[in-house]
């Protein structure tokens, strides 16, 4: 009998050793004269059980993890093909309870499925929602979209559906539908983890987003850091042509949606839309003035959707689902569920999808179990490296876009990145101003020149120079920067200063 | 400037031929290029404008804003190191020290000797499993100083 494994190919845990382990696997079966099915999944999540190595047996999948090479001849030993008793044992994937716990929609395939294979895709759910989507009316798609609630899970938390209007609004010409895959955000990996454990729910959300404003050709850009994930959407997009999903007559509607990739060159400005969409143009990322917006003037000058990964793997679900179904989960405007991800100092890291509303601290301690280290958490920073530090005495705020917005801090991309108590806080504000030097792109003056003068000021207050003085002009500085800059790059630098500054005022040698 | 091989010359002259239709190419041209030639020799740049019908000016200015493009030839290795804040919570400072250290170059330089090329990278999404560091377009994670060495010498070994 043929037993079926899954080893993932998710660039975190190859880092951790899954594709050796993938080797050893095969090489032990063939040496014991076993049929194996290896299947190279995404990954679950939960890093923490990297590599996680799941068999199929006749109570479903079961989990053994973090596997190492060495562990695997035991393995066979313990007959874990058959789900043998064995110390690396996690029991049934699906009982875990940092897994079993989450409520997963756009995540519900990754980890599960064999992220290139059409047919796979079909058997979970894929290409529901597109199904539907084709027995809509345009209008009615993008209905179904603002009746959802979603918001742009890039970061700004724009309602997707607003945006899909005014590009259905457009006259009839060549539109466009690009996703925003330059995750830049330290402490970020969701849109990676999809890209490499579920592509085709992008290709899917991408394609439906097509047929929904009249346009003909999708881009994904990716960043140039995630070779992992450009060589699964090269895979999942050909097997998506060959399988008629995409191309000139999508499931036999005789509707055409072209899609492809084009790499970005390590540039985190291009994070930014319209910085973006000049990229794709082939040429320097410079920030655009708006208006004009891009869902009017966006790529070549034609109206363009421009949304994140996760904000477009969410449309399939919503459109197979119902408005209704997504909307359901969440609190106030911030509807539905959002991938988050736990990183930096953190015991238990990975991706928690939840319905929005869950504490920091929930996340922190019940998913995180607390710092890696062992020691006290004393700071978090949610939303990479634009975000604000939230102190351990703001742990109990709710996460969604609306309370964190009200203590000063924004949601982002969903990336949390603890630190213990050893952290320099002053150091970590000197930090978000030498990044901001690093990627400003240079348009605006606040954010090229301000950036390095705010590290220089900081590294006086470091060296303990006039302390009151220097704060003040780095207050003035940040509210200038915020003040003065075109787009977020400039204009939020300063949130982790000004946040370092009001919560850890000892780090910067100011006595209270 | 140096002036290109005759076969640097066909190569780049060759992949602007095949993309230039495209809409946007000039950065897909680039990332080609370097992908051949392992980087983007300021003579191309001429080349590359007169093959895409854009100003030198144009090219230069994309070759430069990009991190990702180098216009020397790199090491044979390639060692990124994420300077980012989730590896930095996790000591990520203290190993990019110890890169530098064990290397003996500094961020941007490359080996006397040709071997190693040092970048620094501002976030490798490998953040639940930080300090990353990604050598030869593969990725390692929760990286010591020690792991580092061993990667290194692995690596040194497949030369």
């Amino acid at each position: 009998m043929t037993s079926t494994l899954y080893v993932p190919r998710d660039a975190g845990a190859l880092s951790l050793g899954a594709g050796e382990v993938a080797h050893a696997i095969a090489r032990e079966a063939t040496a014991r004269g076993l049929e194996l099915q290896l299947i190279r999944n995404g990954s679950r999540g939960a890093y923490w059980l990297e590599p996680l190595v799941e068999v199929a047996t006749a109570r479903g999948r079961t989990a053994y993890g973090p596997v190492t090479v060495a562990d695997v001849p035991g393995l066979f030993d313990a007959d874990f093909l058959s789900g043998g008793a064995h110390p690396l044992s996690l029991g049934p994937t699906d009982a875990i309870p940092w897994l079993a716990s989450q409520q997963r929609l756009t995540f519900a395939r990754v980890g599960i499925v064999d992220p290139v294979s059409v047919a796979d895709y079909v058997v979970h759910g894929g290409y529901q929602g597109l199904r539907r989507a084709l027995a809509l009316s345009p209008d009615a798609v993008v209905e179904r979209i603002l009746g959802s609630g979603l918001r742009g899970r890039g970061g700004a938390a724009f309602p997707t559906g607003i945006k899909w209007k005014t590009v259905l609004e457009q006259p009839a010409g060549q539109k466009y539908v690009t996703c925003n895959a330059d995750e830049g955000d330290s402490g970020t990996f969701s849109d990676r983890m999809l890209m490499e454990g579920d592509p085709l729910s992008l290709i899917e959300g991408m394609t439906i987003a097509g047929l929904a404003v009249g346009a003909t050709q999708g881009y994904i850009y990716l960043r140039a850091e995630y070779p992992h994930a450009h060589r699964a959407l090269h895979q999942a997009i050909a097997a998506a042509y060959q399988a008629r999903y995409l191309g000139a007559d999508v499931m036999g509607s005789g509707k055409r949606f072209d899609l492809e990739v084009r790499l970005g060159a390590g540039a985190y400005i291009c994070g930014e839309e319209t910085s973006m969409l000049e990229s794709l143009e082939g040429k320097r990322g410079e920030v655009r003035v708006r208006p004009p917006l891009p869902a009017i003037k966006g790529l070549f000058g034609r109206p363009t959707i421009v949304n994140n990964v996760i904000t477009l793997a969410s449309v399939p679900t919503i459109l197979h689902r119902g408005a209704e179904h997504y909307a359901g989960y969440g609190m106030g405007k911030s509807r539905g569920t959002l991938p988050i991800q736990l990183a930096g100092n953190i015991k238990r890291g990975g991706l928690v999808e939840r319905a929005f509303g869950l504490t920091l601290r929930e996340l922190l301690y019940d998913y995180g179990g607390g710092s890696a280290s062992g020691r006290p958490l004393r700071a978090v920073q949610v939303g990479g490296p634009l975000g604000a530090y939230i102190p351990a005495s703001q742990f109990d705020t709710l996460v969604d876009y609306e309370a964190l917005g009200s203590i000063g801090a924004l949601l982002g991309h969903g990336g949390i990145v603890a630190f213990d108590d050893t952290v320099d806080m002053a150091r970590m504000a000197r930090y978000a101003m030498e990044f901001c030097a690093v990627e400003s792109c240079g348009k605006c003056t606040p954010c090229r020149i301000g950036s390095t003068r705010a590290m220089e000021v900081i590294d006086l207050l470091i060296e303990g120079r006039e302390t009151q003085g220097n704060v003040r002009k780095l207050e003035e500085l940040c509210e200038l920067m915020v003040q003065g800059s075109l787009c977020g790059l400039g204009g939020m630098a300063p949130f982790p200063v000004q946040s370092a500054l009001r919560h850890f005022r000892e780090d910067f040698g100011i006595r209270s | 400037m140096e002036t290109l091989s005759s076969s640097q010359g066909e190569t780049v002259r060759r992949i602007a031929g095949d993309l230039k239709g495209r809409p946007g190419p000039l950065i897909e041209v680039l990332h080609a290029i370097q992908a051949e030639l392992g980087y983007v020799p300021p003579a191309a740049v001429p080349l590359v404008a007169s093959e895409l019908n854009l100003s030198r000016a144009e090219v230069h200015g994309v070759v430069s804003f990009y991190h990702f493009f180098r216009s020397t030839p790199p090491g044979a290795h390639t060692v990124s190191v994420c300077r980012a804040e989730s590896c930095q919570a996790v000591g990520g400072e203290a190993l990019a020290a110890h890169v530098r250290q064990q290397l003996g170059v500094d961020f941007h330089e490359t080996t006397p000797d040709g071997r190693f090329s040092l970048e620094p990278v501002y976030c490798l999404g490998n953040c639940a499993c930080s300090p990353a560091v990604m050598i030869d377009g593969r990725l390692h994670g929760r990286v010591s100083p020690e792991r580092f060495d061993a990667l290194l010498s692995e690596v040194d070994r497949k030369r």
